[in-house]
């Protein structure tokens, strides 16, 4: 992974210099509430229900072993011994107190880390596919292009108070794993016919109150050009995009007012005219960053086998939901599962993070990645391990073999934690997993992926749920409107569409099984769930839901 | 009076709003004085590209604490159209925006009322470093 330099230290270094004397500032009374509260977001500091909120960036969901046992130990000494991990392959820490926040800083600066960025109005945690340098279908890993974006776009001067929020995904498969198209910015890794490296640019895709799908504005665009196309896109949006409504504020907004055509003529437009002063992207620099992320020391004369082969049936299933193929032979890819019954998504422990530490040191390099479905992963991990893996996540109730079903969901904090939510989504994850305790049954019902947001600003994503759950307040209570056909893996991003109208706390998990029934009533052989939808479309579910059931509307 | 933070000589200019200058070029081509133009976040600043080797001074204001296109303004003037007179930055300019706008390309900082003279001195060399001038080429900041 990228190592730091000098230069990178010493800007971490005096960033917490600087926030150490905001804060002082602020609670001197020499910045007022509104300017404090623009400095301390773009230092990752929220101020919550409960408590200050932490956002702790991990750049595209990497990071070493050192540096997860540091976050345990910060969880530990500054929270209350846990932390959540976000769809945005971030680290949140509920609890933290805010005089103390420098001082948590200035231990994330000592093992490379930071939270530059990670909220306010400004380029947020560059993501990528959580397969990336290990997947089979990959073009080129994106990773060295994320950690280039990630240094290009921290404290760039020019883009310190855009209008809004602005988020990038770079994948190097066709096959997306990292909701890539539902981003400010989507850049997809293309060789031309020369083999040279390049991009395809999609802009202004995103969720929250207008969910929108990024469009094609770039077929290809030339590496050593990254990073002026991508000043002339922000330069474009910091000008004209809107700030009289905070609600109108994102890139997506500007792109569908002008139309994507129009737009993209606008960036080009700009894009030529600033090419003698646009920062250009030379290949040394490029050669310098990629050779942080060469592959790691594999043992090269490993033969594939099937680990789970006379193995007990728990483990089998463990093998076969929890693990992925990986492009060496003899390696594969291991989910951390976040997702244990009782636990919230994302939700780990500090004693958890030190023993997933120790236990990447020992079978993985050293590494771990951040998954978007608020999962962790051991990504290089020898076949002949695997079973001594899973004992060991199983001692540490990370090894429930759920990945992929109905119960591996993703839900926001909501009302418990978050000073946005209109609903809770603690209690309906807990009635999920309580209701779908049977594997087998899961196993049956296939992929689907639930995603819960506590409010329409879908931090949980859920209009690309295969059931989406959106929290609404509903005089004073939380109710829950449901919609069902998103999705955002693989080869097609589709919002959801409404199934009808909202129901309350204690009715979402039994109308979930309502629908899975209708899906496993009405599927063909072998169908998964999304592919029954696209099929027949909502009628049937809808039907299934409320026609039978009018109590329910 | 507010206080200009300068990292040049200052200089004396008859300063005139944008749609003005604009507006009556004729006029204002035939100003025989230092002259310098108040832009507002809307403008654009490419249209002064004709008279810019007139001018000796543009003001940029930043109606208020988070808004970030006068950063904007102020590259495109010093990268596209080769300004070469005083930036000064004006508005809601405290010390935490500084370093930003100075790498922009301001050159001097009306600063907000009550603004610390001293700590906004300290806080435009608060970073030794930075990425995009020092690991990306064609990054200009310093102007004569």
């Amino acid at each position: 992974m990228y190592q730091y330099d000098g230069l990178d230290q010493a800007l971490v270094e005096q960033r917490v210099a600087e926030f150490r004397d905001q804060t002082r500032r602020y609670l001197a009374g020499q910045l007022s509430e509104d300017e404090f509260r623009s400095l301390r977001l773009r230092n990752g500091l929220y101020i919550q229900r409960h408590a200050p909120m932490f956002r702790i960036s991990i750049p595209y969901g990497l990071f070493s072993s050192q540096q997860l046992r540091k976050l345990g130990e910060i969880a530990r000494k500054y929270d209350r011994g846990y932390a959540h991990f976000t769809t945005r392959t971030n680290l949140q820490l509920n609890w933290p107190k805010l005089p103390e926040v420098p001082d948590i800083l200035a231990e994330l600066a000592s093992v490379q880390m930071h939270a530059i960025q990670t909220s306010g109005n400004s380029v947020r945690n560059v993501t990528a596919d959580h397969m990336a340098g290990i997947a089979k279908d990959e073009v080129d890993d994106p990773r060295p292009y994320c950690e280039i974006l990630r240094q290009w776009a921290a404290l760039h001067p020019e883009f310190t108070y855009l209008p809004r929020k602005f988020k990038f995904a770079v994948t190097g498969s066709d096959f997306d794993r990292a909701a890539s198209l539902v981003h400010d910015v989507a850049l997809h890794l293309k060789r031309d016919a020369q083999g040279n490296i390049g991009f395809q640019v999609f802009v202004g895709g995103g969720l929250g109150r207008q969910p929108i799908i990024a469009q094609l504005i770039r077929e290809f665009l030339p590496l050593p050009d990254l990073l002026g196309y991508c000043e002339a896109i922000l330069r474009v949006y910091n000008r004209y995009g809107r700030r009289d409504n905070i609600n109108k504020a994102r890139i997506k907004v500007l792109v569908k007012a002008l139309g994507p055509e129009r737009f993209r003529e606008e960036v080009e437009k700009e894009f030529e005219a600033s090419r003698a002063s646009a920062p250009v992207l030379d290949a040394a620099e490029v050669d310098r960053v990629r050779a942080f992320f060469a592959p790691p020391p594999y043992e090269g004369d490993l033969t594939e086998t099937d680990a789970a082969a006379g193995r007990e049936l728990q483990f089998q299933a463990w093998y076969r939901y929890n693990t992925r193929e990986h492009k060496i032979a003899g390696y594969r890819a291991v989910y951390v599962a976040l997702k244990t019954h009782g636990q919230n998504p994302g939700d780990i422990t500090s004693e958890q993070m030190k023993a997933v530490a120790d236990l990447a040191d020992r079978v993985s390099f050293g590494l771990i990645r951040a998954t978007h479905n608020q999962n962790l992963m051991l990504a290089d991990v020898r076949q002949s391990d695997l079973y001594e893996v899973w004992q060991q996540l199983r001692e540490l109730n990370l090894a429930v073999p759920n990945i992929g079903t109905l119960t591996d969901l993703i839900a926001c904090p909501g009302l418990d934690l978050c000073s946005l939510a209109n609903a809770e989504t603690f209690r309906v994850v807990r009635q999920i997993q309580a209701r779908f305790n049977d594997l087998d049954y899961l196993y049956d019902l296939g992929n689907i992926e639930i995603k819960m947001s506590g409010c329409m600003n879908g931090c949980g994503h859920h209009h690309v749920g295969h059931i989406g759950i959106l929290g609404v307040d509903k005089h004073g209570e939380s109710w829950y409107q449901l919609t069902l056909g998103g999705s955002v893996n693989g080869h097609r991003t589709a919002l959801g569409e409404v199934i009808g109208p909202s129901i309350p706390l204690s009715e979402v998990a039994l109308t979930i099984e309502r629908i899975v029934e209708t899906y496993r009533s009405i599927r063909e052989d072998g169908e998964e769930f999304i592919d029954t939808y696209r099929r027949v479309g909502i009628g049937p579910f809808k039907e299934g839901v409320y026609a039978s059931h009018p109590a329910a509307a | 009076m507010r206080h200009i933070l300068r990292r040049r000589e200052g200089i004396e200019a008859l300063v005139v709003p944008f749609a003005e200058f604009l507006g009556n070029p004729a006029k204002w081509r035939a100003y025989d004085g230092p002259l310098g133009v108040l832009v507002g976040p809307t403008d654009k600043v490419e249209d002064l590209a004709r008279d810019i080797a007139r001018l000796s001074l543009v003001v940029v204001d930043f109606p208020t604490f988070n808004d970030g296109r006068g950063y904007s303004q102020a590259r495109i003037l010093r990268t596209r159209l080769h300004f070469q007179g005083e930036l000064r930055a004006t508005g809601v300019v405290k010390q935490d925006h500084l370093f930003f706008m100075a790498r922009c390309g301001f050159d001097s900082f009306e600063l907000a009322p009550g603004e610390n003279v001293e700590e906004a001195t300290r806080a435009l060399r608060r970073f030794t470093v930075n990425y995009q001038q020092q690991r990306f080429s064609a990054w200009v900041t310093r102007y004569p």
